[in-house]
């Protein structure tokens, strides 16, 4: 099985995986900003989610509300085990491009 | 329950944002935006966060996001379309009757709409082949004679070098041109006669000309020529054309550098088939052509960045500081650069301004087009609104079951989509059937618009917004019906109901009778100046271009000619007789008014040319060989006595510039040999062989064209055994003179036709309805006694009324525009009563044979079956 997914759709995915069950919206944008200070919009975001929903990489709940989001529920999304393993084949596929590189040949580099 | 958040963000991007968001994401990602807002106010403040708030909303304006775009229509439903298509497919199968008058009808509306959206396509596409289009312009030049500014096309051959010197930031390329001239070209023992142009080396390279072998540089060279794709194959066939030699009838040998594809017909530069070089050109004008002699052409093309408008005031006096008083400074002559995207269509041009030109037919077209098309329409809407009791039941039905107004408005919508589909196909295949008899009526060239995507994008676009515009007020007045009126049957359409129809009916009627006015007066018109006195005859008269070969010997060519049977007279002249333009000034004579600026046309001729063509000497004599004196003789029209301002003409004194004294020998009777449509212009004939290159001849009236015609070629071969024999008659040359007049009276009568027929086809169906709901009635009647033609009065009576009634708004209407038209000639018909008068019972008649059709049917219909009938 293939999985295609973009360098953007595998941050918000990682970042979905690593809040559990606090994943939804502001909370991964928070997120993906304190820890790799990248500013993400909403729509960006919420165009990632929905299609990932779409593929099934990601299941949605809908939650409690708050009086700061004017009464309107969460949605809280979690990795399904698709989309583990679509993040698994990611990292792994990665990992294999990297060990098949050869060090790099800069001259004034020297690699002992 | 919930605290209000104590700022709200802006509304305006909320209901943006729940204006285009898909419903199912909605409400949550709204939440994200708020708390998200709510974070932005602490840390940035209210105002910023405002402004970011806006931002986050324009930024989720992506797909993925925003709703689909169908998702409110039908077509999330497959089966409702289905159902939708399935009945209304029944609906017109069931209706046959009525779904051909709609059908037709639209399909004739499109037609039209069709057909004109080409024309004008094609007319604003005029010269946009050329790369540099907007930057290319020619030459112009206002002159002020006789206190108004007169503008023609024309420029002398030291301009161009002039603007080189002076201005050359301005100009990327700079050309002088010859006129479009007929040349022969030979190649070995062939011979073909093309139109072209002489240009200096910038012309190719301004025309962006697509060269398919060679190149389009190098007319530097004086015996270099650059020749067209279709040039090329009928000169060498299938051999290559480049470096091959061109032989002119000049003795010239021209060697082929290029060969480049023709140009398509809606381009200013279609005729030219071979370009050849200038510098040739330069070598066979006269030594002393000066800056007065306007007799070439320049074309230029603007350096980038630099304003047309600019630049035309910058060069408008480079003549006038070159000229002398002599040759026409008083005239005060001012250039001026007029654009290429200018001169297809607006190249009219009244004290020195553009005031319009062919654009005008363009606005005239579409708007015919558009109310042929509101026509169409109407039809639609009224067959539908009259059929609303029937279907009344249905709606009634489908509303008890459940349905929503949205779903039924629908449901008609896909009903009206469904027959303006089957209408635009109809119309596509009325307009390939139609195409080659519109070509030839428009004088264009079209082809192939089949195969242009536009063509069907706008045609698609099209189909679905008539398709709405035609439904809306049905959709919207069947799907108000309340079910419950509905199905106790209580619905009545009385007077009230029928009122928007009878107003359209008007309408449509209106319309047609004003182009059957326009129309008729248009042909009034042509006919008018046809019959026009001509003061000369045309019948038998023919006339070609002859080449030096047969000018040095012309009186033995004019004797070897009236010695065959066929030919009664020939003379020469310097242009055609139905081509007078060649004008001229620096005339003196007594009593002229010092402060006039005189123009003459003039014409050099032959002894004889005045007796070829029959013309009639009111005073004095024609030329005659026995007075040697006639050599400083001028025969003047009546018009150029009124000029003059002589009581008695004959043996009066003219100077003419530098050529010396002249008298008048005798007064010629005006004839038309320019515009039909303006009083003949004061004219000179005077005899000059050298200078006259056009032979006339008449033939005999018993001679048969067909037997004389090889004959005649025969003594032209004989001395002139190179150039074609190309003649044309000068009664179809007189012709082309009302080809413009005739193609709008053709395309209106064409127009008229099918409004005509769209309308008469919209009343058949209103006939119908009307006598299908009023067969109690006549039934009734017809058992108390009434007659058949009592009947059928009733039924017709309210029609007529309509028509006249559309008569009355028709006819101020026409007259108004018509009248305006015709003040465009000098000479023009009057517009008599008679033609509304024949417009308005056209009409009538039109109008009660079409009800009649229907009318006299119901009135006949037996009385027994209509009233047994219970329902």
């Amino acid at each position: 099985m293939k999985y295609r997914i973009g360098e953007f759709e595998e941050i918000v995915l990682l970042t979905v995986g690593i809040l559990e069950d606090e994943a939804y919206g502001v909370n991964i944008k928070n997120d993906i900003k304190t820890r790799l200070d990248r500013k993400v919009s909403v729509g960006a975001l919420q165009a990632a989610l929905r299609r990932m929903e779409k593929k099934g990489y990601l299941t949605s709940q809908q939650g409690d509300s708050t009086s700061k989001r004017g009464g309107r529920p969460k949605l809280f999304f979690r990795l399904t085990a698709l989309g583990h393993s679509a993040l698994a084949y990611s990292r792994e596929t990665r990992n294999r491009l990297w060990d098949a590189m050869p060090p790099p040949a800069f001259p004034q580099l020297k690699l002992s | 329950m919930q605290e209000q958040p104590s700022h709200s963000p802006p509304k305006l991007a909320l209901r943006l944002f729940s204006w285009f968001c898909n419903p199912a994401y909605h409400t949550d990602i709204e939440g994200d935006l708020m708390e998200h807002f709510e974070d932005n106010v602490e840390e940035e403040g209210l105002k910023k966060a405002r402004i970011l708030f806006f931002l986050d909303v324009l930024l989720l304006f992506r797909p993925g996001i925003i709703r689909p775009l169908l998702s409110r229509t039908p077509f999330k439903h497959p089966t409702m379309i289905q159902h939708h298509l399935k009945i209304s497919w029944r609906q017109l199968i069931k209706n046959r009757g009525y779904s051909f008058l709609n059908i037709s009808g639209l399909a004739m509306g499109m037609a039209v709409v069709v057909l004109i959206s080409l024309w004008v396509w094609d007319e604003l596409s005029y010269n946009k082949n050329h790369e540099n289009y907007d930057r290319i312009a020619r030459v112009m030049i206002n002159q002020t004679i006789d206190g108004d500014i007169q503008t023609s096309w024309s420029a002398p051959k030291q301009f161009a070098p002039a603007l080189r010197e002076g201005y050359e930031s301005n100009f990327k390329y700079i050309s002088t041109t010859s006129h479009f001239t007929g040349r022969a070209l030979i190649v070995g023992d062939k011979t073909i006669g093309r139109s072209g142009m002489f240009v200096e080396a910038d012309m190719p390279e301004m025309l962006s000309l697509n060269m398919l072998s060679g190149t389009r540089k190098g007319l530097d060279d004086p015996y270099a020529i650059l020749i067209s794709k279709s040039t090329a194959k009928a000169l060498f066939a299938e051999e290559n054309p480049i470096n091959q030699t061109i032989k002119l009838t000049t003795d010239d040998l021209l060697k082929v550098i290029g060969v480049y594809a023709d140009m398509p017909d809606n381009s200013s530069f279609s005729r030219a088939h071979f370009f050849g070089s200038w510098k040739l050109f330069e070598q066979w004008q006269p030594e002393w052509v000066g800056w007065g002699n306007r007799w070439f052409r320049a074309y230029v093309q603007l350096a980038d960045n630099v304003d047309l408008e600019k630049t035309s005031a910058t060069i408008k006096d480079v003549t006038l500081n070159n000229l002398s008083e002599q040759e026409g400074a008083r005239l005060n002559p001012e250039i001026f650069l007029h654009p290429m995207s200018k001169w297809h269509l607006k190249s009219d041009f009244e004290n020195g301004m553009v005031v319009g030109g062919r654009i005008k037919f363009v606005w005239l077209y579409g708007t015919i087009g558009f109310f042929v098309l509101i026509l169409a329409c109407i039809n639609f809407i009224n067959l539908s609104t009259a059929r609303a009791e029937k279907r009344a039941k249905e709606i009634g039905v489908r509303k008890a079951l459940g349905s929503l107004r949205t779903q039924l408005i629908s449901q008609f919508f896909s009903e009206a989509l469904l027959v303006t589909g089957i209408a635009f196909v109809l119309s596509v295949l009325l307009v390939a059937l139609l195409m080659p008899f519109f070509n030839e009526v428009s004088g264009k060239e079209i082809s192939n618009w089949w195969s242009n995507p536009v063509f069907w994008l706008f045609g698609v676009g099209f189909t679905i917004l008539t398709g709405i515009f035609a439904s809306t007020y049905p959709a919207l007045y069947l799907s108000s019906f309340r079910p419950v009126k509905v199905l106790k049957g209580s619905i009545q359409s009385g007077r009230r109901a029928s009122i928007p129809r009878k107003f359209m009916v008007t309408l449509q009627f209106t319309v047609s009778i004003t182009l059957i006015i326009g129309t008729m007066v248009v042909y009034q018109q042509i006919q008018f100046a046809k019959g026009l006195p001509l003061g000369y005859d045309q019948s038998n008269l023919l006339s070609t271009y002859i080449s030096d070969k047969i000018t040095e010997k012309y009186p033995v060519f004019r004797e070897e000619l009236l010695q065959t049977d066929v030919v009664e007279e020939v003379g020469k002249s310097e242009t055609f007789i139905t081509q007078t333009y060649i004008n001229n000034s620096g005339f003196d004579w007594e009593g002229k008014d010092p402060g006039l600026t005189e123009q003459f046309f003039t014409m050099r001729m032959s002894h004889e040319f005045g007796k070829t063509i029959g013309w009639e000497i009111v005073q004095g004599r024609d030329f005659s060989k026995e007075f040697a004196s006639d050599s400083t003789g001028f025969v003047i029209n009546e018009a150029a006595v009124d000029y003059l301002g002589f009581d008695d003409p004959i043996g009066k004194q003219i100077k003419w510039g530098e050529n010396g004294y002249y008298h008048i020998i005798g007064v010629v009777k005006n004839m038309i040999t320019q515009s039909p449509y303006r009083p003949t212009p004061q004219m000179i004939y005077f005899l000059d062989y050298d200078r006259s290159d056009v032979v006339t001849l008449k033939l005999k009236s018993d001679a048969d064209v067909a037997t004389a015609l090889p004959k005649i070629e025969a003594i032209f071969k004989k001395f002139d055994p190179v150039r074609p024999f190309n003649f044309q008659f000068m009664d179809e040359s007189y012709l082309t003179k009302f080809r413009g007049e005739e193609r709008i009276g053709k395309l209106a009568g064409f127009f008229t036709i099918l409004a005509l027929l769209i309308s008469c086809l919209g009343l058949l169906g209103m006939i119908a309805f009307v006598a299908e709901r009023r067969t109690k009635e006549i039934g009734i009647r017809k058992v108390l006694g009434a007659s058949v033609f009592g009947l059928w009065q009733l039924l017709t009576k309210e029609f007529i009324v309509l028509v006249l009634i559309a008569g009355m708004i028709a006819i101020p209407l026409s007259y108004n525009y018509m009248s305006k038209w015709l003040e465009n000639y000098e000479y023009h018909v009057s517009l008599s009563a008679s033609v509304f008068i024949w417009a308005l019972g056209g009409a009538i008649l039109i109008t009660l044979l079409t009800v009649s059709l229907h009318a006299v049917r119901a009135a006949l219909a037996n009385p027994v079956k209509s009233l047994r009938t219970d329902s």
